[in-house]
């Protein structure tokens, strides 16, 4: 198994101003990610985990401290530099879905390839529309589809890009657990096959313990960091 | 009991709902209503403003004639008249005018001149511009005269000399440069020289009978309704002998300069209208699209439709009337700014005023124009399934059946206003229909692009074409509303360069020239023509017209007498026509300042025995009531001469031209007694006096009337109305611009999610950029070249029935709407989108 670091988060702190008051959300938080690897952050709602993953995917600002991805400091990097990154390295998929209202499925998927300027995005999105078991919705948009449905564009959008990194937060928190089952099954199968490193943000314990290692947050501090039975 | 408290309940709930809701996004709001305040800013400021220039303008017209009112008659007026103006609180002003000989002791020069012996109070309106400025009191009380400048200038007198006018020798108080009432030249046959009524006994020329002329000004108490001078005082002079004349037919005689900007300001209060509800209409649309969401929570949470819709009711009549408020107060403090701001270029003091009247008038149409615009996003929102809240909103396009009702009365508001600010039912339909005309072809533009991005999408172009194309038709685009907007404002701004461009025009085509006449000869015997005219050859003096006069009176109409008429209560012809002399001439053809309307031209009557057939001005349709064909007898200083009505001529009055109610064919009134008219120009002063003297050395008997005076009166008001229609359209297509930045402003909160979310995927900077680029850009070009087009079609239709002119529109002038619309759309386009690319995405994300 190779040894490579594809995440580094040193002392990252994350402080919101409300005020006069100050709050730290994020309390120096350190800890590396293997490449290939599964990890699982949980931690009680409000600890600071979805500000975590924001901050290492680079969709936002630290106070302070420091995030490399895949051997780039982004640190320094401009909004547009961090865009690139995301673009080749990173694949985010979200509680609330975030899928592109005014564009259809198929669309939606191939945004990030043709951001690339990739030429056969098209190709690649029903092959993905394919594995994700909605070859036939690719012209719906997504109101017309349910959370589930949805959740699975999200995450063919996600691994369009064959992303070494792929972020997850609470990816089954807005559906049912059937449904949610399903979909995590999706994503480990889809990450195992791809080789992808997965950061997962879950309340579930059970889903925690399928990863090779679960960081547990509170009160914005790395509370507790445990390689799981999987692993072993 | 119980359900009335619950309903009590439910009220304040949704009040203090309304509140809470409005409380998040205060900045969101206040682009919202900042675009109500624009919008109704523009509306008052204009109407108020334009109220303030036409009241300017009105003075400018009384001041042409002095007074509200002026009756004068060739016989001593009634008491009756004075008894009847008294009781109405009018003051009152008379004069006696006369021609007369005056003479100069000083060098023993004389000189046939026109005067008028005043009294203390006229002008009403205007004053005397005299050198040096005379006081209106001391002359009158004084043995003073005012003497006109060009007639000292004439004797090499001045004020301080004496002038001797019947048997009183006055002193010449000052020269008089400018008189109110000054056009009145048809019954001007000489320079004017002013003396006190009260001393017209002792001249001992008040016996002069026919000659005299009896005049009586009057001004209106300053409550005075206009209607009743229109509803009981005119009819009752028209049946008395006396003519009379007010403001408003003074203003026609300055021709229809009044009526067009009268009807211009009329067109930019009702542009200002649209705009200030295009801006309304715009941002409560959008701002309630917003609200879907929270409406589906609302309902999930058990609100029932009514309650939900309640709260929003609630929140966009506030935002509307606090909107208008502040809109309405900004519009009118405006104007306070703005005589300091041009005094430079005002030709005249704008003297402005709180018009209160406006104000409220701008805060009721801000909260009746929120509340229809919104009232269909409202009542869909009674709609809105609570399931929404589970799925992202999605476009609906079932059909809905109060469209037509809120169309409708959107279409009735719309018309109403236009009706009240207009006064003018058929206008006010015409610019309905132009309106909802426009509205119908931006959203045909709308829907054409929609399906040809659609039918010929470029399947295989690049990422950020095919995403700035798609752009236009995927749901939630904003092609319809953006496209309608752009649309119709460009539509606005350039109908009013148009017709801007079509009054200007007009307006020096009368005002200015130097072919025009200034000088005008009277009662030429035919035996000095020829000499007359060779001496104005050796001064350069151009003959510009010269025509033979027949003065005349009607003998009969249509067989029956003038006399028979003018006892016959029921007979409708008026009384001027029966009572006036008529000064006729005759040609061969028509001049360049008359039209034919109908019937044909008669040039010549070859033989004495052949029928007559005259022309006449198309204003004796009405007032003698006669046709083509009917028979109107004339009595020619004795002999009756037999005519019939060959044709109606529009005249236009406005050239200095010598123009004639009544014009006979060549071959009939050669042999009449007559006198000729001759119209030339001088360019100096000293060319004109020089001229003036070797007249009345020759032919003691020719008058002559400088019209320099007259002409400078009519050139002010005429610069005064250029610059008003300049101003009042510089300013609406100013406020037009702006309420266009804000729909555009407000265009911002649909995109930014998907910016973010492309960010979030990795989009760079330059590739939002450039799909939004692409998008305002198609969006702005294809709207504003739409809205150009409308106008151009507009401008053609003012031109033809309002205007009465021909449109040349002024392409450069368009072409730059067109790049500066397009300019800005883009601008502001890519303006909004920034606000995207330098924040983290989590945060938007988050919200
Ligand atoms: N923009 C913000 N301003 C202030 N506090 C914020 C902001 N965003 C998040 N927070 C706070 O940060 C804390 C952590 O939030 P989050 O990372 O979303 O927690 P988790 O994902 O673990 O539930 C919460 O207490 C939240 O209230
Ligand atoms: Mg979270």
């Amino acid at each position: 198994m190779s040894e490579e670091i594809i995440l580094s988060v040193r002392e990252l702190t994350k402080t919101y101003a409300s005020g006069s008051r100050s709050l730290t959300v994020l309390n120096a938080v350190s800890f590396d990610v293997k490449k290939g690897s599964t990890c699982a952050v949980v931690g009680p709602s409000g600890s600071g985990k979805t500000t975590l993953l924001g901050l290492c995917a680079g969709l936002d600002k630290p106070s302070s401290g420091s995030v490399s991805l895949n051997g780039v400091v982004l640190d320094d990097l401009t909004e547009d530099e961090k865009a690139e990154v995301r673009n080749r390295h990173v694949g985010f998929i979200f509680q609330s879905f975030n899928l592109m209202p005014t564009l259809t499925a198929l669309e939606n998927i191939m945004i990030p390839m043709e951001l690339r300027g990739n030429r056969d995005a098209k190709a690649r999105a029903l092959e993905l529309l394919e594995t994700v078991g909605l070859a036939d919705r690719g012209k719906h948009y997504p109101a017309q589809l349910s959370g589930g449905e949805q959740q699975r564009i999200s995450i063919a959008r996600a691994f369009a890009n064959k992303p070494s990194i792929l972020f997850a937060d609470e990816p089954t928190g807005n559906l049912d657990g059937e449904t949610g089952a399903a979909i995590e099954d999706l994503i480990f199968e889809l990450n195992r096959d791809a080789g992808t490193t997965l950061v997962l943000v879950t309340h579930d314990l059970e889903l925690a313990n399928k990863t090779d290692r679960v960081i547990t947050m509170k009160n914005g501090k790395l509370h507790t960091d445990k390689a799981t039975e999987a692993a072993i | 009991m119980a359900n009335q408290n619950d309903r009590r309940i439910g009220l304040s709930w949704l009040f203090k709902m309304a509140w809470r809701d409005s409380r998040r996004n205060t900045g969101r709001l206040v682009l919202f209503m900042s675009s109500i305040v624009l919008g109704i800013g523009a509306l008052v400021a204009i109407n108020s403003f334009g109220d303030n220039l036409n009241d300017q303008i009105e003075g400018e017209a009384k001041e042409l004639l002095g007074a509200d009112l002026e009756v004068k008659s060739r016989t001593p007026i009634g008491d009756e008249v004075r008894e009847r103006f008294d009781s109405l609180g009018f003051a009152m002003s008379e004069e006696m005018a006369f021609s007369s000989m005056v003479y100069f002791p000083k060098n023993a020069g004389t000189r046939l001149v026109y005067v008028r012996a005043v009294e203390d109070g006229f002008p009403y309106y205007g004053d005397f511009e005299t050198a040096p400025q005379a006081n209106s009191k001391e002359f009158t009380t004084g043995q003073n005269a005012l003497v006109d400048q060009t007639l000292l200038l004439q004797f090499d007198a001045a004020p301080g000399d004496s002038v001797k006018i019947g048997e009183l020798t006055f002193n010449v108080a000052a020269s008089v440069l400018k008189v109110p009432g000054q056009s009145a030249i048809t019954t001007t046959v000489a320079p004017p020289v002013f003396i006190p009524l009260r001393l017209m006994d002792k001249t001992g020329l008040n016996q002069l009978g026919s000659r005299m002329e009896y005049k009586i000004y009057a001004k209106y108490p300053d409550d005075f309704d206009p209607k009743v001078f229109e509803e009981f005082i005119a009819p009752w002079l028209e049946d008395t002998e006396y003519r009379f004349d007010d403001v408003a037919e003074r203003k026609e005689e300055v021709g229809d300069t009044y009526a067009d900007l009268t009807g211009f300001l009329a067109l930019t209060a009702f542009i200002a209208l649209i705009l200030g509800c295009l801006g309304v209409a715009g941002s409560v649309h959008i701002y309630l699209k917003e609200k879907v969401a929270s409406v589906a929570v609302l309902r999930c949470l058990g609100a029932s439709g009514k309650q939900a819709m309640g709260i929003f009711l609630i929140q966009v009549v506030g935002m509307g009337f606090i909107g208008s408020s502040i809109g309405a107060l900004l519009g009118a403090s405006f104007q306070a700014f703005l005589p300091g701001l041009f005094a430079d270029f005002v030709p005249f003091d704008v003297e402005m005023q709180m018009s209160w009247l406006a104000i409220a008038q701008g805060v009721a149409i801000g909260v009746v124009a929120s509340l229809l615009f919104a009232l269909l996003s409202l009542l869909r929102l009674q709609k809105i399934s609570p399931l929404k809240a589970i799925r992202a909103s999605f476009e609906t396009t079932e059909p809905d059946r109060y469209r037509v009702i809120v169309g409708s009365l959107i279409l009735i508001f719309v018309y109403a206003f236009a009706w009240f600010q207009l006064s003018d039912a058929w206008r006010a339909l015409v610019f309905t229909i132009g309106i909802v005309g426009s509205f119908a072809i931006l959203a045909g533009v709308a829907q054409a692009i929609i399906y040809f991005v659609r039918r010929f999408f470029p399947t295989g172009s690049s990422f950020v074409l095919r995403q700035g194309l798609a752009n236009l038709y995927r749901p939630n685009n904003q092609t319809l509303i953006l496209v309608v907007t752009i649309g119709l404002g460009t539509a606005l701004i350039s109908t009013l360069f148009i017709s801007q461009n079509l009054l200007i025009d007009k307006v020096q085509v009368s005002s200015s020239g130097d072919d025009r006449p200034n000088m005008v000869l009277f009662d030429i015997q035919t035996d000095q023509i020829a000499q007359l005219n060779e001496l104005a050859k050796t001064y350069e003096m151009p003959v510009l017209n010269q025509v033979p006069i027949v003065t005349m009176r009607l003998h009969s109409l249509k067989g029956r007498g003038v006399e028979e008429l003018r006892a016959d209560t029921t007979s409708d012809v008026r009384h001027w026509v029966l009572n006036r002399e008529y000064r006729v001439s005759y040609r061969d053809s028509m001049t360049d300042s008359e039209t034919l309307l109908e019937g044909k031209w008669q040039r010549k009557v070859d033989n004495p025995g052949d029928s007559i057939f005259i022309s006449l001005d198309e204003r004796l349709i009405d007032d003698m009531k006669v046709e083509l064909g009917d028979e109107i007898a004339f009595n020619v200083q004795g002999a009756i001469i037999k005519t019939y009505v060959g044709s109606f001529r529009e005249i236009d009055w406005q050239r200095m031209q010598t123009n004639f109610l009544v014009m006979f064919p060549e071959g009939v009134l050669e042999k009449a007694p007559k006198f000729h008219v001759l119209l030339t120009r001088f360019e100096s002063g000293e060319q004109s006096a020089t001229f003036q003297q070797k007249v009345v050395e020759n032919f003691p008997n020719i008058s002559v009337i400088d019209l320099q005076l007259v002409l400078a009166t009519v050139d002010a008001v005429l610069a005064k109305v250029s610059f008003v229609i300049r101003f009042m359209a510089f300013f609406s297509i100013f406020t037009g611009i702006l309420v266009l930045i804000g729909s555009l402003l407000i265009s911002k909160y649909q995109r930014v999610r998907e910016s973010v979310l492309l960010r979030t995927l990795g989009a760079q900077k330059h590739h939002i950029l450039k799909i939004n680029t692409l998008e305002y850009f198609l969006l702005g070009s294809l709207a504003s070249l739409s809205g150009i087009i409308i106008a151009l079609i507009a401008g053609a239709l003012l031109a033809w029935f309002s205007f009465d002119t021909t449109m040349s529109p002024d392409f450069p002038i368009l072409g730059l709407v067109y790049v500066s619309i397009t300019a800005l759309t883009v601008l502001i386009g890519l303006s909004n989108s920034s606000s995207v690319l330098g924040k983290p995405p989590l945060e938007v994300l988050r919200s």
